[in-house]
């Protein structure tokens, strides 16, 4: 386990090395920044002056290395818009985007478990049925529409719940609902395909010789195993749902990190661009790793 | 199996299911010409629902797409201001001269949805083509070979999909300047994780078999096995992938427009459609629930094909 562990943890220091050069390069081959810098009507020696100002001037590796070196400390330089420290812009907008991802993924969870359970349970039933509609609905809506409908239906028409912001848990329960709901599908055929493998099986069929109540079998026996991958998959989701946050940030006009990263780009701000790419892949790396110990831990076949 | 821990189910259900056993079957064929492969497939094909309706719905869209300029009521991109707005027919104050009524700028909607679906067919289309050929190859390569080349693959997919696609696609798209070909260019780039995933595992399941024992026996070069004997085998669950891939670019692409960074105005992509009836979608909620409902029924349907390839082409048959 512990050598497995070390692997693991060696792969993902590399991996996270790597994003942070490839995020770096995406932006910086993607087009001249000190252009876009210094907008459409600004004169040759402008831009010349704001590339000696942010150090574009030098080369891309000593950029990097310059970029890399002070990132290592959590300094991300100055952003260019608001003249602060990115690392405490980073910080104040963190908060709402893990309280949203958290929540989406509650939702999800609370919702997805019991419908894949169920849907193995009574399998080819109405029940079945109604849980593939909502995970092959889930698939197919797009986030950003089904945020707005979801405003139009409870915020305007039933007036339940706020439009937008962030200043209550109220203003959080409509996008944690759009942000959940992407994930739901796949926990829920995960939960599903799991219940079913395990609800075929030797100590499962033993559980019921026994006499053991229905009930009892079903969570004690069965959910207790079939949850296992669904603990990975959910980290694994959480991440997603966090780069995900974006478009929901931006519909609900929530001030997270998400939001934070569509002005930024919008005003050409990349000292921030850049940390908020950097920073949500350390959490997706983390929580990667994470999910993989943990079933290594559970599983032992899947140390070797 | 190094890589399925670290990564993500691909798509639910797909990963081990998905790839088929592809047995090819010439001889078989041949004797028995009513069961060939082809016919069994287009057999179940037309007894499996969600295959149906899924190949039903695209082939509509694909039809609106291509007629557009002989169906489209309306030129798309006429504006009379002295016509915004006009609710769909179903209102009262609807008619039948703009059955989805007009936008903010007088453009007929009904139009303007038509010739939309162009822009997100033709994104999908060529997303899931330049990410398809980038994961392919890498999934072939990785599965076939082993060893090195499937640690570094390995470590390729795992650092794509540490990276945030939507924050990456919208910096990029912002950087080059939005428009239809830096979205596709992006989308195509950043999407070939799952193609590379799946490839790699449908090739390390029919490497060993003898028909590529065979092929290698008769003295065929590497390159050519892996084009003549690997890929038509693993094709079916390519075409699977292709599909969701397909709905995730069209997905991505609406969002990337909605957020004003992707295809730009006055194109009637469905995404910007939507963002263009943000501010008016609380007095006239259809200016975002058509075009919104366009998409859904697009990438369900797209899926839906996709899943019903899956079922159809399992070796087992449906479920």
């Amino acid at each position: 386990m512990l050598s497995f562990a070390l692997r693991r943890i060696l792969v993902a220091l590399a991996v996270a090395v790597t994003v942070s050069v490839a995020s770096f390069m995406l932006l910086h081959l993607s087009g001249d920044l000190a252009t876009a810098i210094a907008g459409p009507e600004a004169t040759g020696e402008q831009i010349a002056a704001i590339r000696v100002q942010h150090g574009l001037d030098q080369p891309l590796l000593a950029q990097f290395v310059a970029w890399a070196g002070k990132a290592l400390q959590l300094d991300f330089g100055n952003s260019f818009y608001f003249r602060e420290r990115v690392s405490d812009l980073i910080l104040a907008r963190l908060p709402v985007t893990l309280t949203l991802g958290v929540v989406a993924l509650c939702v999800a969870l609370f919702v997805a478990i019991p419908l894949g359970v169920l849907a193995a349970v009574r399998r080819d039933t109405w029940v079945d049925r109604l849980a593939l509609a909502v995970s092959v609905l889930g698939q197919a809506m797009p986030s950003f529409w089904f945020g707005l409908t979801l405003i139009m239906v409870f915020a305007v028409n039933l007036r339940w719940l706020p439009v937008s912001g962030n200043a209550t848990w109220k203003h959080f329960v409509l996008p944690a609902v759009a942000l959940g709901y992407y994930a739901m599908p796949a926990v829920m055929r995960l939960t599903r395909n799991g219940m079913l493998e395990v609800l075929a099986s030797d100590y499962v069929r033993t559980a019921r010789a026994k006499g053991l109540p229905p009930r009892k079998v079903l969570i004690r026996h069965a959910l207790r195993n079939a949850v296992i991958p669904v603990i990975a998959l959910a980290a694994v989701q959480f991440g997603f749902m966090l780069g995900g946050s974006i478009v929901i940030e931006a519909v609900f006009s929530l001030q997270g990190l998400g939001q934070l990263a569509w002005e930024s780009i919008a005003r050409n701000d990349f000292p921030v661009v850049q940390a908020i790419v950097l920073v949500l892949a350390m959490i997706y790396i983390a929580l990667t790793l994470a999910a993989d110990l943990l079933n290594a831990l559970l599983d032992p076949r899947l140390r070797s | 199996m190094s890589l399925q821990p670290i990564l993500p189910p691909a798509a639910p259900g797909l990963a081990p299911a998905a790839p088929v056993t592809a047995q090819p079957a010439p001889e078989a064929s041949k004797l028995a010409p009513a069961r060939s492969p082809t016919m069994i497939a287009l057999r179940r094909g037309l007894s499996h629902g969600g295959f149906l309706i899924g190949a039903s719905v695209l082939g509509l869209i694909v039809l609106a797409a291509l007629a557009a300029p002989l169906i489209a009521p309306h030129d798309p991109y006429a504006q009379d201001v002295s016509r915004r707005l006009i609710p769909p027919v179903w209102h009262a104050k609807g008619s039948w001269e703009h059955v989805l009524g007009t936008d903010k700028l007088g453009r007929d909607y009904l139009s303007r949805l038509i010739y939309g679906s162009q822009i997100s067919l033709l994104i999908g289309l060529s997303a899931a083509l330049i990410s398809g050929v980038i994961g392919t190859t890498l999934g072939i390569l990785a599965g076939y070979f082993g060893g090195r080349v499937d640690a570094l693959v390995s470590y390729v997919v795992t650092t794509r999909l540490a990276m945030p696609v939507v924050l990456v696609a919208l910096a990029m798209a912002s950087l080059v300047g939005g428009s239809l070909k830096v979205v596709v260019l992006v989308l195509g780039l950043l999407l070939w994780d799952r193609f590379a995933v799946v490839t790699r595992a449908a090739t390390r399941q029919i490497r060993g078999q003898d028909f590529v024992a065979a092929a290698r026996a008769s003295g065929f070069g590497t390159a050519r096995i892996l084009v003549q004997e690997i890929l038509p085998n693993i094709l079916n669950a390519l075409i699977v992938v292709a599909t969701l891939e397909m709905a995730h670019a069209i997905l991505l692409e609406a969002a990337l427009s909605f957020l004003g960074l992707g295809v730009q105005p006055p194109l009637p992509s469905w995404g910007l459609m939507i963002a263009e009836g943000k501010p008016y979608m609380f007095f006239q909620p259809w200016v975002i629930t058509i075009p919104g409902v366009a998409l859904l029924v697009l990438v369900l349907g797209i899926n839906l094909l996709g899943d019903g390839v899956r079922d159809i082409t399992a070796p087992e048959g449906r479920n």
